[in-house]
Order: C-alpha cells, then structure tokens, then sequence
C-alpha cells in the first residue's frame, strides 16, 4: 500500500464521516431550508469523492462526473431555495 | 517524484479534516444563520486542496500541466454566493412569515420594503 492510496483511503473514511453526520442533519434539521444546506452539503462532498476517486485510481474519467455533480447541485439547491421563497419553481 | 507524492497526499488529508470540521459545524451550530457559514469551509479551503493535489498529481503523472480541474473551483466560486444568498432570503421570509425571532438587520442598509411573497403577490 503506498503513501498516496493510504492518504486516499483516509480522506475517503473522513469524507463518509462528515456525510454521516450531515445526513443526521438532513434527518433532524428544524426547519426547511435547514435540509436544503445539509443536501447541498452532501452533494459537495460527493463531488470531492469524486475528485479524490480520480486522484486514486489515476484516471482523467471522473473529472467531467464531478463538474456535472458541481453543476447540478447549484441547480438544485437554488430549485429549491427558489421554492422556498416564492411557493412554486418557475412562474 | 516522493516529495510530490507526499505533498498530494498532505493536501489530501487536510481537506479530509476540513470537511469533516466543517460537518461538525453544520451539526452543533445552534441556529440556521449560524449554520450557513460551515460549508463554506468546504466550499473554499476543502474545494482547493483537492483541485490543488488533482493538479499536481495529474501534471506530474502526464508530464505536461493539467489545469482543466480548475473548472470547479471557478464554478463553485460563481454558484456558492448565489446559493448562499438564495438560501439566506427564504430562510429570512420563512422565519418572518413564521414570526420567528430573527437577526437584526445592518444599520447602516437601506430599510427593508413591504415582505413580498405568495400572499402579498395576489
């Protein structure tokens, strides 16, 4: 086991804590707009899974996955902000 | 080609501990207004540190410069504001509609206007 796939291996044990812990948020979350950062959260920290994937495994293949993860969850998470604001999506 | 290995794996194992620190905050800040500042850690240093040993490893593994991962950061410094500022107005109406205890607002901003939303649109 080299260096970098330890580091890796780590980052990715640390990375599934944090999303744990952020899904106990998305469960608990008082209000709302609370679940909405939890979700929006969870999203970035897949995309950075992502990334270190790549790293891991030595192929340029994950990258265009995690832009489009980058992409949708801005979409998303401004959906439903959008949502939250205003009662409906598009009007 | 050990001294990179090693940098990459550092950048790695600190952006682990960032999001996770920044997790933490998401779960123990006691108020929505309080907790909207947590991700940005990882929208910041977590975000860079990563796309910082992508860089490097992929230069280094190819021989020639790989910037194309500085797409994300430039992305998500565009989308994380907007998101931000999105989630921060409707957590404002929500908690005035709700007549929930709110922050005040800056003396120095311009007074805010009527609340205009679904029941005052008709």
């Amino acid at each position: 086991m080299t260096l970098l796939s330890a580091a890796a291996t780590l980052t990715l044990v640390l990375y599934a804590l944090s999303a744990i812990v952020t899904l106990l948020r998305l469960f608990r979350g008082p209000r709302a707009q609370d679940r909405v950062v939890a979700l929006d959260f969870i999203f970035m920290v897949a995309m950075l899974v992502l990334l270190v994937l790549a790293i891991r495994y030595d192929s340029a293949m994950y990258f265009e996955a995690a832009l489009l993860m980058a992409l949708f969850g801005f979409v998303s998470s401004a959906a439903l902000a959008k949502f939250l604001l205003r009662g409906e999506v598009i009007e | 080609m050990i001294v990179v290995e090693a940098l990459v794996s550092l950048l790695l194992v600190f952006s682990g501990v960032v999001v996770f620190s920044s997790a933490l905050g998401l779960w123990r800040l006691p108020d929505f207004f309080m907790r909207m500042h947590a991700p940005a850690l990882l929208y910041t240093v977590g975000t860079w540190s990563v796309t910082l040993a992508s860089i490097l490893h992929f230069s280094f593994a190819t021989g020639s410069l790989a910037l194309h991962v500085w797409l994300i950061i430039v992305l998500l410094s565009i989308t994380a504001p907007v998101t931000t500022v999105l989630l921060a107005r409707a957590a404002l109406f929500r908690g005035r509609q709700a007549g929930e205890a709110l922050p005040e607002p800056l003396a120095s901003s311009p007074a805010e206007g009527p609340v205009t939303g679904p029941a005052s649109k008709q």
